[in-house]
């Protein structure tokens, strides 16, 4: 056991992986010589060189798709995008193909591909450098979906992810690079489509994924001074999603509040919660909250960028809804 | 009389040979300063926790001044990036209008405090807003030259981006589609030799952006972007040639890149002391100073007459950003629809 952060952690995977197997190649803008936007690929070029140290051109159609030509070709490409909002120029390559290929092929072709970086709202970064993407992709049949909250999950999950033989979404966040946490040693790996029962609780499910869980977490202890006993589900994969965990929850506490930081209008938080209504209607005591980023594109202003957020109170708040206690 | 002197005033100054007075191109050194004052403000005020973020275009003064002079301030139309502010500035836009944008401000006329600082918009003086993901101008542009054209209006568009920015498909198709119906557009490349940390070999293949026009079937040029008055030679051709109904020009202009791409870069991390000095050597303001003091179109007392005067501006300007609101907190919820006329 050793404490690191979020981005060492992803950090010395990637290193590892590298070691490992000399199919994994890394690629993105300003990866090399600058070291990644967050530093994740700090020393990285040093240590493997030009050839699997690769920085693009900005060019994110390119070369995402051509990380899925690599994939097809039996590389590991480990893909660094700026932040995920970049991702959309290369949604072609990313829904249109990547998630398609081995399906079309019948199954014959492995698609060992992985798109990480940075997703979600920062501090004054606007509307084109904020957007919480992962229930656009979660939408998508062929692709996987993880969002790391912690610097174990992020080493276990990018471990499988750069083992696993299908496109991953891999969803970080900018907040949460800094974040320090005990991390196993050795090749220690999460699988996806587990999610973690983050604190224990008995009188509500709160259900998180990425930097929410710890708003969710910070709620449920000021909930517990109000008597409140909230359990927190942090999913750590969307796709696939832990739907059997949020339903034995659910099933105990009776109630649920679901966390997004992105907007509500078809958003994860829908789904989930549409699961817990078909899957356990007879066990809720009250309708499934939502807490959501407001319906607009993020603003730069702090003020309104603030308004445009979820926070812990919002959950506070939720929780005490579906337990009619305001 | 100085020998300098003297020899100016045997052979015609250079830019009167382009048909420009002693009037355009002091105004033209006004811009020029004006964009580097209010650019070093802005990184004051960053730096002084008045801002979250900067981005300017420190080198990139000369091109874009030299290359809006001959674009028509009413008629016609720019879409800028984020290294634009000297362009922007002679286009119409003011140094509060952009230190609103900085402070986020409710009357920030590029978005009421909505998009980032840098992404100059404003409809009025004809500049279309600007977008963060590289490359997505292009395309724009090109349609605005569209409907100019097939509005016949007469309005002519230029559209810059950095070198790096070129290697989007949006670049590539946009010139495309403007070589095939030749619009009226303009394509500027400010080419200061790094997308961030990613030098120009890295960039761009065979290194040479203005080559790219040929396949596009319109012509491209390089000019030296240190060389105010070559900028503005080539921009009045492709102007001209855009009147004409002859279609694109691609300009590419060789600049210095004299800061860090950003507030959140530092550029001697991947750059080295002497190119950075090199760079200096280069820097428009004191290469087109020296050009009008040689031809005796400005001397110390103008200068300090000019430098005072912008001073002045910047001082004002910022006050005035500083004491404006920020956006009401239920104004966060407009202008995602159409709100009615
Ligand atoms: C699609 C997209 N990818 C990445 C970025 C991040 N980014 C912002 S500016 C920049 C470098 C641009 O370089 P260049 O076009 O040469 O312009 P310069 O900044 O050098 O003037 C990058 C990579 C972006 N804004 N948009
Ligand atoms: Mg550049």
């Amino acid at each position: 056991m050793a404490e690191v952060t979020y981005r060492d952690a992803l950090r010395s995977t990637l290193i590892e992986e590298m070691e490992r197997d000399h199919a994994v190649v890394l690629m993105g803008e300003d990866i090399g010589v600058y070291q990644g936007t967050f530093r994740v690929t700090a020393d990285l070029l040093q240590r493997f060189g030009p050839k699997r140290v690769i920085d693009t051109p900005i060019s994110e159609l390119g070369f995402i798709g051509a990380a899925v030509g690599m994939a097809m070709l039996g590389l590991r490409p480990v893909v660094e995008v700026m932040t995920w909002n970049f991702s959309l120029l290369a949604f072609d390559q990313i829904i249109n193909n990547a998630a398609k290929i081995r399906y079309f092929s019948g199954g014959q072709v492995d698609l060992p591909v992985v798109i990480r970086g940075p997703n979600g709202a920062g501090v004054q970064l606007s509307a084109q450098h904020s957007q919480s993407l992962e229930a656009t992709y979660a939408h998508f049949p062929g692709l996987l979906v993880a969002a790391p909250a912690t610097p174990a999950e992020a080493k276990g999950l990018l471990r499988t992810a750069i083992r696993g033989n299908d496109p991953v979404v891999f969803l970080e966040n900018a907040a949460l690079y800094g974040m320090k946490g005990e991390v196993a040693d050795g090749e220690f790996a999460l699988p996806f489509g587990k999610a973690e029962v983050a604190r224990p609780g008995t009188d509500v499910t709160v259900v998180a994924y990425s930097r929410m869980v710890h708003l969710a977490l910070a709620a449920a202890g000021q909930l517990a001074g109000d008597g409140i006993n909230a359990e927190v589900i942090n999913l750590r994969t969307l796709r696939p999603l832990d739907t059997q965990t949020i339903i034995a929850s659910v099933t105990k506490t009776h109630r649920a509040v679901v966390v997004q930081e992105q907007w509500k209008p078809f958003g994860a938080a829908a789904e989930i919660a549409a699961r817990i209504y078909e899957e356990a209607f007879d066990e809720l005591d009250a309708p499934v909250e939502r807490v959501t980023g407001a319906d607009v594109p993020m603003p730069y202003a702090r003020n309104l960028e603030l308004l445009a957020v979820p926070h812990e109170g919002d959950i506070v708040k939720a929780v005490k809804k579906t337990l009619y206690r305001t | 009389m100085s020998a300098m002197e003297a020899k100016a005033r045997v052979t015609p100054a250079r830019h009167k040979t382009l048909g420009l007075t002693d009037k355009d191109v002091l105004d033209m050194y006004y811009y020029i300063a004006l964009a580097r004052a209010l650019d070093e403000r802005m990184w004051v005020l960053q730096r002084a926790g008045k801002a979250m973020f900067v981005i300017s275009g420190p080198g990139h003064e000369g091109c874009q001044v030299g290359a809006m002079w001959p674009m028509d301030k009413q008629r016609d139309w720019f879409v800028p990036f984020y290294r634009s502010i000297a362009a922007c500035l002679v286009k119409g836009m003011t140094a509060s209008d952009m230190l609103l944008g900085l402070f986020a401000r409710a009357n920030d006329p590029s978005s009421g405090g909505r998009q980032m600082p840098g992404h100059y918009g404003h409809p009025r003086v004809k500049i279309l807003s600007t977008s963060s993901p590289v490359g997505t101008q292009y395309p724009h542009g090109v349609g605005i030259a569209y409907a100019a054209k097939i509005r016949k209006t007469g309005e002519i568009t230029m559209v810059a981006i950095g070198e790096g920015g070129t290697s989007q498909g949006d670049v590539h198709e946009a010139m495309n589609w403007a070589g095939i119906y030749k619009l009226p557009v303009i394509f500027v490349v400010e080419n200061n030799a790094y997308a961030i940390s990613v030098p120009l070999h890295k960039q761009v293949a065979g290194g040479n952006v203005a080559a790219r026009a040929a396949g596009y079937g319109f012509p491209g040029v390089s000019a030296d972007g240190s060389d105010v008055l070559e900028c503005y030679r080539v921009a009045k051709e492709a102007h001209d040639r855009a009147k004409r109904g002859e279609g694109p020009t691609l300009l590419e202009f060789r600049v210095p890149r004299l800061g860090s791409h950003s507030s959140d870069d530092q550029q001697e991390r991947y750059r080295t002391k002497e190119e950075i000095q090199a760079d200096r050597r280069r820097d428009p303001l004191q290469t087109f100073r020296q050009y009008l003091e040689s031809v005796a179109v400005m001397n110390e007392g103008t200068h300090k007459e000019i430098t005072d005067r912008i001073k002045r501006e910047i001082d004002e300007a910022t006050d005035f950003a500083d004491r404006s609101p920020l956006p009401e907190p239920d104004s966060g919820a407009r202008y995602v629809f159409h709100e009615g006329d």
